[in-house]
Formats: C-alpha cells, structure tokens, sequence
C-alpha cells in the first residue's frame, strides 16, 4: 500500500543571491532538510522534513533564508479543512493515534486576552516603582485563619512549612528526559539565582541538581519514577501530580528509546524500558486516598515541606479543588487546557479540558464561599504568558503562577510543536547528545533570569498603576479587572464586571 | 591578557566563526558580497575529534615559535598579540611548520596568516567571539 | 654591566641581541660584521630574485633595530679572539668583551673542480651580494647551470627561472632536496620542478670546465652562460678552531650554547648542536634553528639561564606553489612503520618508530604540519595518542581530550 501523498506544511525559501552556501542551516537541523549539491554548487532543501523550528533561519548569518507555510491547499470547504482532512490521510495512513506536543493551538478563547487591567488616577493615586518600594515576595502554603496566643498572650507565630518566592512565578513540572539535562539545568540555576522554584516533572533529580534543592519542588506522579528518600528530603516542596492540562485524564509515555544512560538512573528503571505513567493513582480513588499520600509525603518529609496536588482544569475543578483543600495539601497547582507537553493524543490536547482564567476563578470563589481558602495556596498554569497574564491570575486569586513554555521559549524553543520526535533542535526536548549540547546552560540561565527580571519589572510597573504596593494586595481583588466582549455568564464565573461597569 | 579560549563541551560543529572571521577580515561590509561563491581563509577553524568538535586559533604563545622561526622576520608580538607583518612575509610556511596548534595557516595570497583577535579588522572584538552561538568562544582573561 | 661583543651579524646575532636585552638592558653591546648590510633575512635572497620581496623588506628587524637595543655595529672582519684576554682582533683594532657569541655562519663549499678558473661567469648565492651579483648576469636567454639540487640550488633555480632562458640543476646525489627528502618524496618534487621547466642530471656531477662548458661525470656536456655553485655549505670554524674551541664539522656547544671556552658562546649555522630527533650532533644549518641558539646564548651571557634540548632538523620549503614541510630523521625500509600517503598534488611520509613519531615529510596541502613537529620536538609517546588520527590530518584531535583541553583552554 502506498501512503497518500501528503504535499509539505511548509516551504523553505532560500534566497540564492543570499546563500553563501556555509552549510550551517545543513548541519544545524536535525530534520536534514538542507543539504549541499557539490555537483550544483548549492544548497538544497526537502522540505516535507521541515518542522518549522526555525533553527536555521536563526543561524544562517546572511539572513538567507525564510520559512513559510505552504500554499498548495486542498480545495477550500469551511467545514473539512485541510488540516481535518490530512489527519484522516495521515491515520488512514498509519492507524495510529495522532500525536503533539506543546499546548493547545486551537483558536478558543484566552480570557486573558478578554480581561484589562485598572488603574489608579485622582483619588487613589498610582505609586511610582521606581520611587517607592514594591513587593513581589510570596509565600506559598497554608495560612493560618485567625491570629493565634499562647495562654501567657504570646503570639503564636509558627506556620505550617511554605515556600517563599521572590516573585509569584514558578517554572513548571519539565520531566529530565521529557527535556535535556542542559535545559533543567538552565531552569535550576534560574530558579536559584531567582530566588523562585522550578519543578522536576515526573523524571526524578539528576544528582547533578541537588545543589539547587531549595529551588526544586519534586514530583510524584503515577508512575513513581525517580521518588526515593534523598529526592523528598532535598526538595523545598512535593507536588503530587494527579493530572496535567494539555492531556487530562491520560498518563504519559516516554518510549524506552529515550531512558538511556542517567535519563534511567534518575528514573530509577532500567535501560530501555518504557517509562508509562499510568493514568490514575492505582492506589487513588478518593479524596480519602489522595489524603493517605498527602499525608504519606508529608510524613516522610518530617511535616517540614509543603505537599502540592496537581491537577488539570477539568469541568468539575471547583468541586475537585474543594476536596483537595481538605484532603491536607498545602498547595494546588492548576493546569489549564493550554499548558504544554513533550507528547499528547492531538485529540487529548485540543479537546480535553478547560480555559484556566475560568478554573481559577471558580475555584478561588469556591474555596471563598467554603472558608477554605486559607487552606490552600493557589498556583494557575497553562499558558501564562507575560507579566500581564501573571497580574490577571493574582488578582483572580492565584498565589502564583506556573510558567513553562514561555520559559522554553525564552531557552530558544520556537514552538515547532515536534518535541515528540525526540529530534529538538533547540536542544531542549532531546536527548541526542549532539543536540543537547546546543542549549548551553549559562546562556539559557541568563535568558530565564532576564525574561524573569523584566517580568518583575513590569508586574511592579502594573501593580504601581493600580496603587498597590504589594503582591498580597492584589491577590483576588478581582475588582482591578473588567472583562472586554464577554457575555454575562463568562463575567459571572470571571467574577468580574465588564469593562465600562 | 585577554584570549580567545574554546570550550570544545559548547561546540556545536556550525562552522559560523570560520564564516564570522572570514568576513571581519574581509574588510568588506557586507557578508554577501565577501564570502559568497569564494573559497574562505578564516583564521580560525573547527576540527572534530569524534563526536567532539572545537575551534581552534592562534593562542598567542608567551614564547612564540612561529616569531623566532619566521624566516623574514615577518612575525611579532606586540602587546602580547602575535602578529603577522603581511607584507613582509614570503609565504615559505615555516610557522606552519612550527606551530604546535596548527593555527596558522595560508592565506589567500599564499602569505600567513592567523588570529590577530580582530583588533585590527572592521570588527574591532574577535568575531568568531560575538558570533558564536552557543558561548563556545570567549575572549577573556586566564 | 658587561660588555658583549657577537661575531657575525646573521640572525643568530639578532637573536643573540634580543637574548642580551631581555636580561641586560644597559650593557654594551658590538657586532662585528663582515657582511656591510644590517641584519637580513638570508633565506629570502631567492626570493628577491623572483620578485617576491625587496632588499628593503628582506631587512630582519627594523632599521632602528641597532639603535633601540643600544648596539654597536661595526662593518670589519674578526681575525683573531684571545678567549683568556678577552680580546678579538678585527681590522687590525681590538676591543675587548666579557662574553663573546660567534655567530659567523657558513661559507659555500666549492669542490676542486678542473677548469673551474676558466669559468667567467660563476656565482656562489648565499648572502645579499651573491644575489645582487648573479642578478646582474642574469639575461633573457640565459642558460644557467647549477651545481647542487639541495635547498640554495633549487631555491636559487626558482628564484632565476622566469628571468632566464633555461636552469639545468646536477648533482651528485640520485635525488633532489637529498637532505631533507626521501627518495620517494624527491620524486614527487623532483616531477614537479621538471613541470615547471628546470632541467635535472642527477647522479652526475661536473668533471671539468671549459669557458662555457661543463663535461660531466657521465660523458654529457652541458653548455651554459652561468654557472651556480651550490654543492653545500661548511660552517665558519677558524676563528673558534684558532682561538682553541673545540670543533668538529661547527663549533661544538653544549645546552646553553658554551662552546669549550670559558665566555665564549656560539650560534646558528656555525655550531654544531645536539639534535634530539636523531639523539646525535649535527649542524643544523636552519634559520629558526640560529635565531633560538642565538636568544638562549644571549640570555646566558646576560646570566639568566636558558638552555635548548630539543633541536630538530625542520624545513619547510616551497617551489612554484608546492609546499613542502620535513622535520625529524627517517629510517630505512623495515626499520619501522613508514606511513605513506598520496595526497592532491603531493604525497606524505610519517616515519614512526618505538611509539615516537621521528619523523615527517608533506608535500602538498601542509596544514597543521606543526603539529606533527610538535610530536617529534616533544618526543611524544604515541601510545597516548590516536595514531590513526594522526596519519589522517595534522590536527589536534590526535591528543586526549583532556591534554588537548588544556592546550586550548589556558594560557600557553
């Protein structure tokens, strides 16, 4: 049988009075689409190798090249559009499940993009950042709901453990395997020198990361990989992973191809097997069960870390939060259905979840209406993609936020959406050593500190305008936004008026 | 003194700093016009060891051979820079035959040339420095 | 403060000046010059006759050079050196030095030869003069004869071929280049000098001379209009042999360039030093080779300590755009691994023996040539190095990783 033809997504545009045929496009890109014709004296492309990556446009020094979305298109119909129609021929094709990476691509609405922000004018003047100090410090964990004395009137001072952050961002859950070791290294010494916290994923700490265990939160998820006595106890929090936004309600897989070397040790499995995250808990089916390994977690971490659950924005969130605020977490970490991932089920990644503007803001109301909320810190992910964003979140009521694409874009990624064929030439979600070696930790550290740093910057600047000099001011006062062509339902659950209002 | 150091674990095999080096020597302001459909002399290049590659250019010897070895006195170090004098040398290669990093070469005329950590070029800072895109090259101080 | 006096005024005197001054700033030194120019680069007479340098340019350091290192330079000849007085004799004057350098050079070696008074027009070429003389005889249709295809004969030929009817070039010798070369090699340059129109009877010499004729050892006659001598070369030894130095084909030296006179050190193609490729004495008649001798000799009359322990015999050489580079001793067939290689235009010869690569001979694409004469002036062990690397380029890919990280990652 022969597959059906299926023309190239995109076309590499070589300017030939440009090209000085240096050949580093050809061996820079992974895919070999370019390669040099001795016979023609000139560089030559196949195309229906290319992933769009960019790598080479970024590289070529004299500029000549530019890739593009191809024009030979099926005939136009509103309903099968080409893509909907090459993913027939591809399964057809193959019988296989369609798979992805990254976040969701769809055009569903970002709330974010439909939220502004306020700003103070007369009466309530706006306060200069550059005058006037401005904390961004956060703590993250439980907090105590009224002041409490000792007998003799003393303060009771003592918290509960929590996590402090020099900002309300944190680098999201990237698995070392899922991504290269320069790459969690990159985001290790950042979170570090930034006094935040980045996250392990689900593929244990390399021993190499130990050192930055104060700026790790530690995963255990399903599959357990990489979770023993050294690896809770380095850590500055545990998160429990129960599920993530761009593939809720499926496990993970890295195929035995790519648990090579320390990618097994640090997972603690052998060479070559493949490392599957099943989908639920097996030993999780009840508030009641989560509690047991809250508890479980904490125990073995002497009561002195924070324990977060994590879990995907799903249409039940608010009740599901709920439950967790009383199964003992600390913490909960929601994903939206836009967060990232080194490889989903297209169909899981574009149809399975929910915006995490929506999931933020019904949860912050209903851990409120509950009297919980102290309970709980609330950390948002899912596409987080500017300081703006972050702002949007805290005063929808998030402690903080979790970024991890922005963080790989600002360590090179372009966003080619190919990170499952393990070929990343960006050298982040790869384990080809020649390609990994392409992502240099003190650059990819500086950029992450730099992208951060602006951040900061612009979370004062914003907070300034709105007259507030503190992180922990802006957290839920939803009254700082106004929603822009949203209709009254989205406004109710956004808890917010409209703009105008 | 500032040098030009590798850091072969960085090396990504691009090839950009031959290109960069080729180009700032060029004397010419744009990349195209220097180096397209022309052989390159660059003044620095990559050798691979295996999966393992580096660039390698003059180290600018504290007890330079190639300057006691020039047969026309061509060769000089000045400020610590060793330098060729282009017009005085007859290209007969013996700091190619003495160099113990290979790190000269012939130019395009036949004479010697090498590293001069572009202080002397339109580029004023070593290019293969500023253009390499993984920090495999610094230029500091050791 | 001392006072220095060098003998001869080659490189092996600069560097004997630039010696002196990196220890002794102040001291007097004199150069006693036979030669009336100021230091020149010697090897590029040729070149000056093939119009790829000027007598300006073939000045070895600059013109101030005398003057910034506070040195006297004197145009005479040095007739005689009381070593005990601390005394030389030139022109019939006499000045006085607390350590001396004899830097006399060499003269050409002119075999006796019948007939050779009848030969009006014959030229040696070693020194600027020679040069500028023959230069003179030069004409359009000249035929040219020249006796020796080693470096001077075969530089010289190269330098005369454009301006020049025809170059015949005899020697003894089966091949060309015999000191530097094997035969193999030789052939290869040998093959390329006849492309480019030079004429060779090798394995033959001149027997007798008539006005314009050479009869040859094989019964060949050979008509010329010039005649070039470049049968070799022998150190200038006299006036060390005279003084009492011990002397052998040069003036021996030990480490520190002492020959056996107490403050009396010697350099460059005069000497005859130890040559660690080949673990045994030997001139080496080499320009780097005189210049270093020249520096470590300076530094040790200035009494700073300098010694050289690793002199090789190195030359790299070119003709009509084929380089060629050599370095260290060969052996014959079975003595060792001779590793060969025919590369585009031109061919390579690694000679490695007891782990040690001794030696090497590339014609051709020479890059990184250095590297394998860093082997051999190192006496690497190759057991630490990747031999099939090795015979393949001339890179430093050849080393381990870490040694190689340390050549490119500090301060050398």
């Amino acid at each position: 049988m022969i597959d059906q033809y299926i023309y190239p997504e995109f076309e590499v545009v070589r300017n030939q009075s440009r090209c000085i045929s240096c050949r580093v496009c050809e061996r820079q890109c992974a895919n070999e689409v370019h390669r040099y014709d001795t016979d023609l004296g000139v560089m030559l492309s196949d195309e229906s190798k290319c992933v769009n990556c960019q790598r080479c446009v970024s590289l070529c020094p004299t500029h000549a090249l530019k890739i593009v979305k191809s024009d030979c298109r099926l005939r136009e119909n509103a309903n099968w559009s080409d893509q909907t129609i090459k993913e027939i021929y591809k399964q057809a094709n193959s019988g296989g499940v369609l798979l992805s990476s990254m976040g969701n691509p769809k055009p569903l609405p970002v709330y974010w993009d439909k939220i502004l922000i306020n700003a103070s004018q007369v009466t309530n003047p706006p306060i200069d950042p550059l005058r006037e100090p401005m904390e961004t410090k956060v703590f993250l964990g439980k907090k105590p709901d009224k002041i409490l004395r000792r007998a003799n009137g003393e303060l009771i001072t003592q918290l509960p453990p929590q996590i402090e952050l020099s900002m309300p961002v944190m680098f999201s859950a990237m698995s070392y395997g899922s991504i290269s070791y320069n790459a969690h290294a990159s985001l290790a010494r950042a979170a570090t020198e930034l006094g935040i916290c980045y996250n392990t994923g689900e593929g244990g700490l390399h021993e190499d990361f130990y050192c930055y265990g104060e700026n790790t939160i530690v995963q255990v998820a399903s599959g357990r990989f990489g979770v023993h006595k050294n690896y809770l106890e380095v850590a500055a929090a545990v998160e429990i992973k129960m599920g993530q936004g761009a593939k809720p309600g499926i496990g993970g897989h890295l195929p035995g191809a790519k648990i090579v070397g320390d990618v097994s040790r640090t997972r603690m499995i052998p060479e070559g097997t493949d490392a599957i995250s099943p989908a639920p808990h097996h030993d999780i089916y009840s508030i009641e069960d989560l509690r047991q390994l809250v508890y479980s977690l904490k125990e073995a971490t002497d009561y002195k870390k924070p324990v977060i659950v994590k879990v995907a924005a799903v249409h039940n969130i608010a009740a599901i939060a709920s439950g967790i605020a009383r199964s003992g977490a600390d913490i909960i970490a929601i994903d939206g259905f836009r967060g990232g991932t080194g490889a989903a089920p297209t169909r899981i990644r574009d149809n399975v979840g929910i915006p995490i503007e929506l999931a933020l803001a019904s949860v912050d109301q209903r851990l409120r209406d509950e009297g919980i909320r102290n309970n709980v810190s609330l950390v948002v992910g899912g596409s987080v993609r500017s300081a703006a964003d972050v702002v949007k979140a805290v005063a929808l009521g998030a402690d903080a936020v979790y970024v991890a694409t922005a963080a790989l874009l600002a360590l090179g990624c372009h966003l080619c959406r190919t990170c499952h064929s393990g070929k990343c030439n960006w050298g982040i979600a790869t384990q080809r050593p020649d390609l990994v070696k392409r992502l240099n930790p003190d650059i990819g550290s500086q950029r992450l500190v730099n992208l951060m740093n602006a951040w900061r910057h612009e979370i004062k600047e914003l907070m300034g305008g709105m007259g507030i000099n503190s992180i922990e001011s802006l957290r839920g006062n939803r009254l700082m936004l106004r929603g822009v062509g949203l209709t009254a339902k989205e406004l109710e659950i956004l808890g917010i008026s409209h703009a105008g209002e | 003194m500032k040098r030009v150091y590798v850091n072969e674990q960085w090396c990504l095999g691009c090839h950009l700093c031959e290109y960069n080096c080729a180009f700032a020597n060029s004397g010419l302001t744009d990349m195209v016009k220097a180096l397209k459909d022309k052989p390159i002399y660059p003044r620095v290049h990559i050798e691979q060891s295996g999966d393992i590659t580096y660039a390698v250019s003059c180290r600018h010897c504290k007890d330079p051979l190639c300057v006691k070895s020039c047969i026309a006195g061509a060769i000089n170090k000045q400020d610590g820079i060793v330098k060729i004098d282009k017009n005085k040398c007859v290209g007969c290669l013996t700091c190619v035959l003495v160099c113990p990093y290979g790190a000269v070469r012939p130019g395009p005329t036949g004479v010697a040339q090498k590293c001069e950590l572009c202080l002397e070029n339109s580029c004023g800072e070593p290019a293969c420095v500023k253009g390499c895109p993984n920090n495999a090259i610094v230029y500091e101080e050791r | 403060m001392s006072k220095y006096v060098i003998i001869g005024n080659g490189v092996a005197a600069a560097g004997c000046i630039e010696g002196i001054r990196s220890a002794d700033k102040e001291s007097e030194i004199t150069v006693i010059s036979a030669e009336k120019h100021p230091v020149y680069s010697r090897p590029l007479i040729s070149y000056y006759l093939e119009g790829k340098t000027t007598l300006e340019k073939m000045n070895y350091r600059s013109l101030d050079f005398y003057d910034k290192n506070n040195t006297e330079l004197i145009y005479a000849t040095a007739e005689k050196i009381d070593a005990k007085k601390g005394e030389v004799t030139f022109d019939g004057k006499k000045t006085t030095f607390d350590k001396l350098c004899l830097a006399t050079g060499s003269s050409p070696f002119i075999p006796k030869m019948n007939g050779l008074e009848n030969v009006k027009s014959k030229f040696t070429f070693m020194t600027m003069d020679d040069s500028l003389a023959l230069e003179k005889a030069l004409k359009k249709d000249s035929r040219v004869l020249i006796i020796g295809a080693g470096l001077i004969g075969l530089k010289c030929a190269e330098g005369i071929l454009g301006r020049v009817g025809s170059v015949t070039v005899c020697d003894l010798a089966d091949r060309v280049l015999s000191s530097i070369l094997d035969s193999e090699c030789a052939d290869v340059m040998q093959k390329h000098l006849e492309s480019k129109g030079i004429k060779f009877l090798l394995s033959d010499s001149a027997e007798s001379f008539e006005k314009n004729k050479a009869k040859m050892k094989s019964g060949e006659t050979v008509e010329f209009d010039i005649l070039v001598l470049a049968v070799g070369v022998r150190a200038n030894v006299q006036l060390a042999k005279d003084a009492g130095a011990e002397v052998n084909r040069g003036i021996i030296i030990g480490t520190k360039m002492q020959t056996t006179l107490e403050n009396v050190y010697a350099a460059g193609d005069c000497t005859e030093g130890f040559d660690s490729s080949a673990g045994a004495n030997r001139v080496l008649a080499i320009l780097p080779n005189a210049y270093m001798q020249g520096y470590c000799a300076g530094v040790n009359m200035a009494g700073g300590e300098s010694s050289i322990t690793n002199a090789i015999p190195m030359n790299s050489i070119g003709f009509f755009g084929l380089h060629c580079t050599s370095a260290g001793s060969y052996f014959a067939k079975g003595e060792g691994e001779i590793y060969e290689e025919k590369i585009c235009g031109g061919i390579k010869r690694l000679y490695i023996k007891d782990d040690r690569l001794t030696g090497y001979i590339i014609i051709g694409d020479v890059t990184g040539a250095g590297i394998y004469t860093r082997l051999i002036r190192e006496k690497t062990d190759l057991s630490g190095v990747n031999v099939d690397e090795l015979k393949k380029d001339a890179t430093l890919a050849i080393f381990l990783p870490e040694t190689r990280r340390k050549m490119l990652g500090g301060v050398v």
